[in-house]
């Protein structure tokens, strides 16, 4: 037996929708199996997984928290993607936006006014942007390769705040613990109903940049470029785009994006800076924009998914002493099947056995 | 043991994982497949190495369980890549993510634990030579391995038919194709080959290097062996050179740390990304060249009309 | 045998050919083909594009397997079941588009297609021997990425002699040859046929089938049409075979009758260019004027920098002096396309799907994808949001569509569903319907069928007489003889001078593309 694609005419509509739900289901179904091998029962798992989290409020307000950071980064990294731009540093841009947006209440602790947090915010962009400028400097300037060079950023990026976290900025009351001091009052970014949980303005942050970058794709030239250029870069010369621009423009965004993650997530549900500020949310944020399918507003939907599986794998381990590090297996294994699902969209597939008959399957 | 000869040591040590890997990216790459994913088959390679030795007690069959894990998770990526065409891209990042994932996972159980170490050969006489005695003669297997697989990859590339085949492969799978070559079972083949090494590096890790287990031990190794790739514009004797650079500036950085020179030990640690990144600038400078080096179906899907 | 006329050779024939079918998906490409080629005959197969020649001749090498159907081979059936399986009982194929490796020597690339693992250093020895025999000089170690298109067919046919096949199989084999080159080619399968060897010619120069072939088989849309001799055919006659009705002949008024006085539109004064990539041309000291309602050809064979200078017309590649491109009377050296395009000008890319249009996108936006800085008050609306203007968009798509003529299956299709010929139809119109003062075509009919390929040679005519400059770079010197009024040809990035194709026929053009001396002869610089 053996599997042949076969290309489609015309790109299929109905498995470009389709296909994140595909892999959802296929995810599902893995984790499934996975908890069975394990020896859990993988409804129990299930439940403890997807339903649990989503049975109280104040858990809701956990998972906007964690879908702010992944739908801000991922909506940025939608337009490097889609543009052809590999940017998979946004780990290192949401470290340099958390460092930049602290400067304020960290070195100026008494520089204090309703004017401090917009600074702040603006400030964790500008950090975001600038070090994501690095590769695109050296991708257009250079011809070097940006998905390496972003990737090696990350870990400068983090031994740089492990760096000030333990040196100049750590909290000198702080009994040498390697944080640093609690930001004041008016650098908290707020909560939005303070009466039912934490979650902060961050989201509302997220669902604005959703909307922004999803109009820019979806209604202008702008967003025809980046499009282009990411289907062909050579018919997005031949339209007359600049190249080097728009891989200026795409890391830009995303970094400003990322950086505005950061700060929000220093800001909102730390409130300090300490060594380690996420837990891969750069990373992950790759997968949420993927099952968004590269659409900011399927991204909002994602990043609740992905938010989802950190709370899910925080309640499996106390409810069912599943390790939490599960939740990483499920969102890799996600991003396998939506890559999996994607192929639908452009081919049919053929079983084929051996004897040379065919069965055609996926219309 | 000298000073000099410590250091020595310690280089091979260091650079021995990323030739190991780079070595088969190399390969991979030749065929004109962009595997992302080393990092991850690396790191999966490291925890089965580790908890193979672990459960039998032999540093050998870590090795050989390292291996095979390696293999086998790179299947994951040609399945995807290979028979469903998938961006190789995006392919290659996911298999990272799940390799750092599902290792840390596998891994948890075996944190703090003593590692069983590789002994390292002893030959009386000859390892006692002195400056380069230890460096020749008294090493562990994997460091002479690692030198006669890049050997045996030059000249398999180099030298063979199938060296050739495979090469053809790369430059042009459209013309490979119409020639009856068969692309993707070569492909896969590359692939799997790909993942030996990666997961061969990954138990040089948890088996010599640091014997022991520690989340995200690779730390970035796969990503500095891609790079290493492009350094040595697709050639295998100069991943050799490379691999051992790098392995210099790693030790170099922990023995200024050592030396307490003042300067910040993240900034020392940081050297070698650094290093990366401006060694892949020097070399993609000239855009003319580098196009020229590169497998020219590189990270191109391949999709035979039937 | 169902073969329905049997002639000369067939007694002893070396392959038949019995209902060969090839379904994909719904289309028929094959449909119950039979063919028979005798031993030591030159067999022509003819067809259009997209008629099923290149699916036929998969099969009968190993690259395609039949849906149905049987081959069989010196009387035995066989199953061809690979290229390789096909080369070991004699089968032998020359590409059109050559499945060579740039990155490979010739030597290399000759031993891959030999199954034999024999040293590289006796491959290269038996390709010098086997070149000097049939006249097919090569250097075994030359980088084939560096060699000309000749150079690379010489390769490609050493490549299958060595595997002394008792079937060769040439696909168009002269479309990249100069019409010298091609008679020395003819010379050498004259040659191979003295020696009992069998050809399968593909080609739709009708001209040098009826010199060369002994009998030929005529197919369209996947059928047998008809399997005649071609030395007792017309050229016009096998062309009805081929296309199934008459071909539409290209109205061409003079220049003379034109009402305004030609202006010079573009001109290039001195333009060189280093390569810009691994296997690129560089550019020499190009010089040339179009003026208003004439038609320039520049002929060539394939690689010589026609791609390069297109770019170079088209700003995708910008002069770094002044004063070397000139649209209009402007200066447009240090300009970029898209202010090239503001100028009047317009261009029309070789590689259709990822060059002139997007593949996975639909005409409306491969129509936005040239026009949106020249109609930008049309196209582009909101000022500094610049939003697309979709409904004016697909009102404009409808009208090229119409226009040209061009067929699709669906509403607003992606570009890649449509056929190569309406793609075609579909980009030229898009520049079309700007009333462009000049426009640049690179091998406008390359691939098409020749319905599509008459429409848009008459379209090209029509903009020059309309008071526009068209240059026209093609592969296809019939086609230029058509519709130009000047010609140039180039050869190593270097351009002949023009001149008016009164004073051309076939002979000069191919010495001309050939780099022999052009000005040999009555010159007529630019236009009288």
């Amino acid at each position: 037996m053996r599997i042949e694609l076969v290309r489609r005419p015309q790109h299929s509509a109905l498995f470009s929708a389709l296909s994140p739900f595909i892999a959802l289901l296929l995810t599902l179904i893995a984790g499934a199996i996975l908890f069975s091998i394990l020896g859990k029962n993988p409804f129990a798992a299930l439940y403890s997984y997807f339903i649990e989290p989503l049975t109280e409020i104040w858990s809701i307000h956990e998972l906007l928290i964690k879908a702010a950071p992944l739908i801000l980064i991922a909506v940025g990294l939608s337009v490097c993607f889609l543009s052809n731009n590999w940017n998979i540093g946004a780990e290192g841009q949401f470290i340099a936006g958390g460092i930049a947006g602290s400067i304020l209440p960290i070195v100026f602790p008494d520089f204090q006014g309703w004017y401090v947090l917009p600074i702040m915010l603006l400030l964790g962009m500008a950090g975001g942007a600038a070090y994501a400028t690095i590769p695109a400097l050296l991708k257009v300037r250079f011809n070097t390769n940006e998905i390496l060079t972003s990737l090696m950023l990350v870990y400068v990026a983090q031994l740089f705040l492990d760096w000030l976290v333990r040196g100049p900025w750590r909290n000198p009351q702080g009994y040498n613990f390697p944080e640093t001091i609690q930001f004041n009052a008016s650098a908290i970014l707020p909560e939005i109903w303070t009466e039912s949980g934490r979650a902060h303005w961050g989201f509302i942050l997220a669902l604005i940049a959703a909307l922004a970058v999803w109009f820019t794709l979806s209604r202008t030239l702008s967003g025809f470029e980046i499009k282009v250029f990411g289907r062909s870069a050579r018919a997005g010369r031949f339209a007359g785009f600049s190249a080097g621009r728009l891989t200026f423009f795409a890391f830009l965004i995303s970094g400003a994006l990322a950086g505005l993650a950061g700060i929000a997530e220093v800001s909102g549900a730390v409130g300090q800076l300490r060594t380690s500020i996420s837990p891969g949310y750069g990373f992950t944020a790759i997968i949420v924009a993927f099952l968004g399918r590269l659409n900011p507003l399927g991204i909002v939907a994602a990043g609740l998914v992905l938010a989802l599986t950190y709370l899910g794998g925080e309640a499996a381990q106390i409810s069912l002493g599943i390790s939490e590090k599960s939740a990483r297996i499920f969102q890799g294994i996600m991003l396998f099947f939506i890559l999996a699902s994607d192929t639908l969209i452009y081919y049919r597939i053929r079983i084929v056995s051996r004897l040379g008959d065919t069965a055609a399957k996926g219309a | 043991m000298t000073m000099f000869e410590a250091i020595l040591l310690t280089i091979a040590t260091a650079a021995t994982p990323l030739l190991i890997a780079a070595l088969g990216e190399l390969v991979v790459e030749r065929s004109g497949v962009l595997n992302l994913g080393v990092e991850g088959m690396m790191i999966m390679g490291a925890v089965s190495g580790f908890a193979a030795a672990q459960m039998t007690g032999s540093a050998w069959l870590g090795l050989l369980a390292a291996v095979l894990a390696g293999a086998a998770f790179s299947l994951l990526f040609g399945f995807l890549t290979l028979t469903l065409a998938t961006n190789q891209v995006a392919t290659g990042l996911a298999l990272t993510l799940l390799g750092l994932g599902a290792s840390a996972m596998i891994g948890e159980s075996f944190v703090g634990l003593p590692g069983i170490r590789m002994q390292s050969l002893y030959i009386q006489g000859l390892t006692d030579i002195p400056y380069v005695g230890k460096f020749l003669f008294g090493q562990d297997p994997i460091f002479y391995l690692s030198i006669f697989l890049t050997a045996a990859v030059a000249w398999f590339l180099f030298k063979t038919r199938a060296g050739l085949t495979l090469r053809s492969v790369g430059d042009n799978h459209t013309s490979a194709h119409a020639l009856g070559v068969p692309v993707i079972r070569i492909r896969y083949l590359a692939v799997l080959f790909g993942g030996a090494c990666a997961g061969l590096a990954g138990a040089q890790l948890s088996l010599v290097y640091v014997p022991q287990w520690v989340e995200n031990m690779s730390s970035g190794r796969g990503w500095i062996a891609l790079a290493l790739v492009v350094f040595a514009s697709w050639r295998p004797w100069r991943i050799l050179a490379g691999a051992y650079l790098f392995g210099a500036v790693t030790i170099g950085q922990l023995h200024a740390q050592a030396l307490g020179i003042g300067v910040p030990s993240q900034l020392m640690s940081a050297l070698p990304y650094l290093a990366t990144i401006i060694v892949l600038v020097l070399i993609s400078r000239n855009k003319r060249l580098t196009l020229m080096n590169t497998p020219t179906s590189l990270g191109k899907a391949f999709v035979p009309d039937r | 045998m169902t073969t329905t006329t049997i002639k000369d050779g067939s007694e002893n024939p070396l392959l038949e050919a019995d209902k060969l079918t090839k379904i994909f998906g719904t289309l028929k490409a094959c449909d119950a083909i039979d063919l028979t080629i005798g031993k030591g005959e030159i067999h022509a197969l003819l067809g259009e594009n997209g008629a099923g020649k290149s699916t036929l001749v998969k099969m009968l090498f190993g690259a395609l397997q039949p849906t149905s159907g049987g081959i069989s081979w010196k009387g035995e059936p066989v199953t061809v079941s690979s290229p390789a399986v096909g080369r070991s009982l004699g089968i032998g194929m020359v590409f059109q588009h050559f499945s060579l490796f740039d990155a490979l020597t010739a030597a290399e690339n000759i031993a891959l297609s030999l199954d034999e693992k024999a040293p590289l250093d006796s491959i290269a020895e038996r390709a010098r021997e086997i070149g000097q025999t049939y006249g097919l000089p090569v250097d075994p170690d030359a980088l084939v990425g560096d060699l000309s298109v000749g150079e690379r067919q010489r390769i490609e046919i050493i490549r299958c002699l060595l595997q002394n096949p008792d079937l060769i199989i040439l696909d168009e084999p002269t479309s990249v040859l100069t019409p010298q080159e091609a008679d020395l080619l003819f010379l050498t399968l004259e040659r191979l046929r003295s020696e009992g060897k069998s050809i399968l010619y593909i080609s739709h120069r009708l001209e040098e089938v009826r010199r060369l072939c002994d009998r030929a088989t005529v197919l369209r849309h996947g059928k047998v049409v008809s399997h005649c001799d071609p030395r007792g055919e017309t050229a016009s006659s096998l062309a009805r075979m081929m296309v199934g009705s008459d071909i539409h002949v290209i109205e061409r008024p003079s220049v003379e009758k034109l009402a305004n006085k030609p202006t010079p539109l573009l001109q290039i004064n001195g333009l060189s260019q280093k390569p810009r990539g691994p296997f690129s041309v560089a550019l020499h000291n190009i010089n040339l004027v179009v003026n208003s309602g004439e038609v320039l050809g520049i002929a060539g064979v394939a690689g010589n920098g026609q791609g390069e200078l297109f770019d170079a017309i088209s700003g995708e590649v910008r002069q770094e002096q002044a004063g070397k491109v000139t649209i209009r009377s402007t200066d447009a050296s240090l300009l970029g396309i898209s202010a090239r395009r503001k100028l009047g000008a317009a261009f029309v890319p070789e590689e259709r799907l990822g060059h002139g249009a997007v593949p996975d996108m639909a005409l409306t936006q491969n129509l936005l994808l040239s026009r949106h800085s020249t109609d930008k008050k049309v196209f582009v609306s909101g000022g500094l949001l610049k939003l697309v203007a979709q409904s004016s968009l697909a009102t404009a798509a409808k009208r090229i569509i119409s226009r040209m003529d061009v067929r699709k299956s669906a509403d607003n299709p992606d570009a890649s569903a449509l056929s190569g010929g309406n793609l075609q139809k579909f980009l030229i119109g898009r520049e079309l319907d700007r009333a462009p003062s000049v426009l640049v075509v690179n091998q406008p009919t390359w691939g098409v069928d020749a319905g599509a390929a008459a429409l848009i040679r008459q379209a090209l005519v029509n903009l020059a007489r309309s008071g526009s400059a068209v240059v026209v770079i093609s592969q296809d010197l019939d086609e230029l003889f058509e519709i130009s009024d000047m010609m140039a040809a180039m050869v190593h990035g270097r351009l002949s001078q023009s001149v008016p194709i009164e004073a051309m026929n076939m002979e000069r053009a191919g010495l001309m593309m050939g780099g022999a001396d052009a000005s040999s002869g009555p010159i007529h610089v630019g236009a009288a």
